[in-house]
C-alpha cells in the first residue's frame, strides 16, 4: 500500500488559515450580508466570474496539500521531495519527459536534436516525442477531443439548467452566465483529460517540461501571494484607519504623518527597497533554511509580508474617512453616554460598518497584486526562481520570442491563465462594490 | 496664495525628514554596513569572507564612519563625520556621493533624466489625451451597448499585466513587421523611431484604468443638477458634456493628473529597460539588479522629494480650477 506523511509548508499554513477564516467571516456575518450576497449572485458578470475564482482556488488548495510519499521496501521510509495532491494529479503530464521545445498538441519536437535512425547512423531531425512514441493515439485525436469536450459543455450546462431553472433564486442572465462560466471550464477540462497522456496541450519548453504542468502550478503561487498580501494589509490599514479617524487630534496627525511619508516614497522602490534588505538577510542566515523549497517558501512569505506592510494606506485612507462619519453618529454617541468604552465602540460599533468597505477594498487590491508578482518577479525581486510562478514564465519567454522561429507557447499559457484569474478578479471586485454597497461611487 | 505656499513648502520638510531616516534606518541598521560588505565580496565567490576584506570594502565605499557619533573627531566632527550626516543628511544639499562603481550619481542623475522625459513626457499626455477622449465616448454612449462594450474591453485591456504589452509590442512592432527599432535610443530630434514604441505601449497599458477612471467621474457629473438646468434651457447634449460636464468633470482629474507630473522625471522601471532607454528608471533596475544599495537610497529621496512637490502643485491646481476652493 502507498503509504504517505503530511508536511505543512509555512506557506501552506498561511493559506489553510486564510482560507478558514475568511470562512468563519462569511458564515458569521451571513445574516447581515445575505442581500449583498444575493445581489452579487444575481449580476450575470459577477456570478460567472465568482466561478472561475472558485476554479483556481480549488487548484490552489489541492496544491496546498503537501506529502512526503512512502518509498517501497520494508523499513518504513519516505521520499525527500515534497510533493502535493496536485503534483499526484497532474502525474499523467510530466511522465514521460521530453528532450525540448515541442509546438503545442505536435507530435515532433520543435527543433532538430542529434538522434540515430533504423541503420544505426546519426541523423539530425525533429525526433518524434517520447509521449507520442510510448502512448501512441489517433491522429485525429484533438478534435475527437474537442468535440467530446464540447459536447460535455453542453449537457453540464442544460442539466444545470433543468436543475436549478425553476427554482427562480436567481434571474435567468445570472443563471446562464453562472452555468456557462462553468461549462466552459468543465469542457477544458474534459478536453485536457482525453488529450494529456497523448500529447502535450500547451507544448513543452527548454528543458522538455510541460507548459500546462508548469502554469497550472503557477496558480498557486500567485494566487497565494495576491490573497496574502492583501490581507496582511488588513492589521495595519485597520489598525490606523480606525485610530486616526476615532480620536482625531495629535493621534490623526501622527498616523497621517507617517502616511504621508510612507506614501512619499514611490511603490516599487519602497517594496525593492526592503525586499533587497530580505534578500540580504535570507542569504546571510543561509543556515536557517535548509532546503531550497524551504528558502523559496520563506522568499513567498516574507515578500507577501512587504507588500502588505508598504501597501495598508490606501485601506486606512479609506477607512479614516468613513470612521470620520461613523463616529458623529447617534448611536455611537448613545453608546459613549451609557459609558461604553472607546474600545468596545470601536469593536462593536465601529469595525461591523466598516465591513463591506474593508471587503470592497480587499477586493480590488487583489488583482494588482498578481500582477505586481509578475513585474516583481522580472526585477528579480519577486518570488525564487525555482518556484512555478506567471512571472519566471514571463521572464524566460522574453528570450523565447527573440528565437526564430518563434517559441510564443508558454508565454502564452502563462497569458491566459494569468488573463483568466486577474480579469475574474476585476470582475468580482466591480460586482462586489455594487453589491455591497450600491451608493458608493465606483471608480 | 504666497502664504500657504510657504507654509506648504515648510510642511514638506519633516515628510522629508521622515523619508530620509525611514530610509537610513532600513539601509544602515537593518542591514549594516557589515552584511553589505559581505554580499558584495560574497557575490565574488569568495566563500569566507574576512573581517579585513570588510574593513577594506568598507574604507573603499565610504562606510568605515560610525553611525551616529564619531568620538575620534573634535566639535561638530563629532556629529558630521558619521554615515548619517555624510550618507543620509547631505542628501538634503542633493549630494548623493558616488555609486559602487565609483560614478558620482548626482552627475548620473542629471544625464539620464533627459531619456526618461523623452519617453515619460509624450506618453503622459498622449495617455491623458486618449484616455479623457475614450471616457467621453463612453458617456456619451451611455447605458447603451456601446458603453457597456466599451467597459468591457477597458476591464480587459487593465487585466493584462504591462509585461504582456512590452513583450507583445516588441515582438509585433519590431521582430515581426520591423517598422520601429527593438531597443535603444538617440537623443535629439533623429531618436522618434526609438521612442514611439515605447510610448504606444505605456499608452496601451494605461488606457484601461485610466479610460474606467474618468468615466465614472464624468459619470458623476452628469447626475448633477446643474446638467439637468442646462437640459431644460434647451443646451444640446453635446454642448452640455464637452462643455459643461468636461470642465468641471476635470477638476478631479486635474488633481490626481498634476500629482503625477514631477515623477515623469524617474520614468518608467519596465519600459526602459526593456526598450534599453538609458533613463532614471533603467538606472534603477541596474542598481536593484547590481545590489547597488547608494543609487537605489537616492532614488529614494528624489521619488519622495518629487512627490510631496506634486501634493504642493495638485493644491494650486485645485485652487486654479475650482474657483470655490481658496487656500489659507
Amino acid at each position: 500500500m502507498m503509504g504517505w506523511q503530511p508536511v505543512v509548508l509555512w506557506s501552506d499554513a498561511a493559506f489553510w488559515l486564510i482560507l478558514g477564516l475568511t470562512g468563519m467571516l462569511i458564515w458569521r456575518t451571513r445574516a447581515s450580508a445575505r442581500d449583498a450576497w444575493g445581489r452579487l449572485f444575481s449580476m450575470p458578470a459577477g456570478a460567472a466570474a465568482t466561478v472561475v475564482l472558485l476554479a483556481f482556488l480549488a487548484v490552489a488548495m489541492l496544491d496546498s496539500m503537501h506529502f512526503h510519499a512512502r518509498l517501497p521496501g520494508v523499513p518504513v521510509r519516505y521520499d525527500v521531495t515534497v510533493r502535493s495532491v496536485l503534483d499526484v494529479i497532474l502525474q499523467p503530464l510530466v511522465a514521460v519527459p521530453e528532450k525540448t521545445y515541442s509546438a503545442p498538441l505536435a507530435s515532433r519536437l520543435f527543433t532538430r536534436i542529434q538522434t540515430t535512425d533504423a541503420h544505426g547512423l546519426p541523423v539530425r531531425e525533429f525526433a518524434m516525442l517520447n509521449i507520442v512514441r510510448l502512448h501512441p493515439a489517433r491522429p485525429d485525436l484533438p478534435v475527437r477531443a474537442a468535440l467530446r469536450s464540447v459536447l460535455t459543455g453542453m449537457m453540464v450546462f442544460l442539466a444545470g439548467w433543468w436543475l436549478f431553472g425553476r427554482t427562480g433564486k436567481q434571474p435567468v442572465s445570472a443563471l446562464f452566465a453562472m452555468l456557462a462560466a462553468t461549462a466552459v471550464l468543465v469542457s477544458a477540462v474534459v478536453f485536457c483529460v482525453q488529450v494529456v497522456g497523448h500529447l502535450h496541450v500547451l507544448g513543452t519548453d527548454k528543458v522538455g517540461q510541460d507548459v500546462l504542468y508548469e502554469a497550472l502550478k503557477s496558480i498557486r503561487t500567485d494566487l497565494l501571494f495576491g490573497l496574502l498580501a492583501t490581507l496582511l494589509t488588513l492589521p495595519l490599514g485597520v489598525a490606523f484607519g480606525m485610530t486616526s479617524g476615532y480620536f482625531g487630534g495629535w493621534l490623526d496627525d501622527l498616523i497621517q504623518y507617517v502616511y504621508t511619508v510612507m506614501n512619499s516614497i514611490p511603490d516599487i522602490l519602497l517594496i525593492a527597497a526592503v525586499v533587497l534588505l530580505m534578500q540580504g538577510y535570507i542569504e546571510t542566515h543561509a543556515a536557517r533554511f535548509d532546503t531550497a523549497a524551504a528558502r523559496a517558501d520563506i522568499r513567498l512569505l516574507l515578500l507577501c509580508l512587504i507588500l502588505g506592510v508598504t501597501s495598508w494606506t490606501g485601506l486606512c485612507r479609506v477607512l479614516r474617512a468613513e470612521t470620520l462619519k461613523l463616529r458623529e453618529l447617534d448611536y455611537v454617541h448613545a453608546a459613549r453616554a451609557f459609558g461604553v468604552s472607546h474600545a468596545r465602540v470601536l469593536i462593536r460599533h465601529i469595525l461591523p460598518n466598516l465591513g463591506h468597505l474593508i471587503l470592497i477594498t480587499l477586493v480590488m487590491d487583489f488583482s494588482g497584486l498578481v500582477l505586481t508578482e509578475a513585474v516583481l518577479t522580472y526585477l528579480g525581486l519577486g518570488v525564487d526562481a525555482s518556484m512555478a510562478s506567471w512571472g519566471n514564465m514571463i521572464n524566460a519567454a522574453e528570450l523565447e520570442l527573440a528565437r526564430d522561429p518563434v517559441v510564443w507557447w508558454p508565454l502564452a499559457g502563462a497569458f491566459c491563465l494569468m488573463f483568466a484569474l486577474v480579469l475574474s478578479a476585476n470582475i468580482f471586485a466591480d460586482s462586489v462594490q455594487i453589491a455591497f454597497d450600491p451608493l458608493g461611487r465606483r471608480a | 496664495m504666497i502664504n500657504y505656499l510657504v507654509r506648504r513648502l515648510l510642511y514638506a520638510v519633516p515628510i522629508l525628514i521622515g523619508v530620509n531616516l525611514l530610509t537610513f534606518w532600513l539601509f544602515f541598521m537593518v542591514n549594516t554596513p557589515d552584511d553589505i560588505a559581505r554580499m558584495h565580496l560574497g557575490r565574488q565567490h569568495q566563500k569566507h569572507v574576512s573581517m579585513a576584506a570588510i574593513q577594506q570594502w568598507k574604507i573603499a565605499h565610504g562606510y568605515d564612519l560610525p553611525i551616529f557619533y564619531n568620538p575620534s573627531r573634535n566639535g561638530i566632527g563629532h556629529l558630521t563625520d558619521t554615515l548619517f550626516a555624510e550618507k543620509s543628511l547631505a542628501m538634503f544639499a542633493m549630494d548623493f556621493g558616488a555609486a559602487d562603481d565609483g560614478s558620482d550619481i548626482a552627475t548620473e542623475i542629471r544625464t539620464r533624466m533627459g531619456p526618461s522625459l523623452m519617453i515619460a513626457v509624450p506618453a503622459f499626455l498622449l495617455g491623458l489625451w486618449t484616455n479623457l477622449s475614450l471616457a467621453l465616448m463612453m458617456v456619451w454612449f451611455r447605458t447603451s451597448w456601446q458603453d457597456r462594450l466599451g467597459v468591457a474591453a477597458a476591464t480587459m485591456l487593465m487585466s493584462i499585466s504591462s509585461l504582456f504589452f512590452i513583450i507583445g509590442g516588441q515582438y509585433l512592432f519590431a521582430r515581426e513587421w520591423c517598422w520601429v527599432p527593438v531597443s535603444g535610443f538617440e537623443p535629439g530630434l533623429d531618436g522618434w523611431r526609438f521612442v514611439l514604441l515605447p510610448v504606444l505601449v505605456s499608452v496601451l497599458a494605461g488606457i484601461g484604468r485610466g479610460s474606467r477612471w474618468y468615466r465614472s467621474v464624468f459619470l458623476e457629473e452628469i447626475g448633477k443638477d446643474y446638467v439637468r438646468t442646462a437640459r431644460s434651457k434647451g443646451l444640446s447634449e453635446a454642448r452640455i458634456l464637452f462643455v459643461h460636464v468636461l470642465r468641471n468633470g476635470l477638476i478631479p482629474v486635474l488633481t490626481t493628473t498634476v500629482a503625477v507630473i514631477p515623477l515623469l522625471f524617474m520614468g518608467s522601471l519596465l519600459t526602459e529597460s526593456f526598450f534599453g532607454i538609458p533613463g532614471l528608471g533603467a538606472y534603477v533596475v541596474e542598481a536593484l539588479q547590481g545590489e547597488d544599495f547608494a543609487v537605489v537610497r537616492s532614488m529614494v529621496f528624489i521619488g519622495s522629494l518629487l512627490y510631496v512637490l506634486g501634493l504642493i502643485l495638485t493644491d494650486i491646481a485645485y485652487s486654479v480650477a475650482d474657483p470655490r476652493v481658496r487656500l489659507s
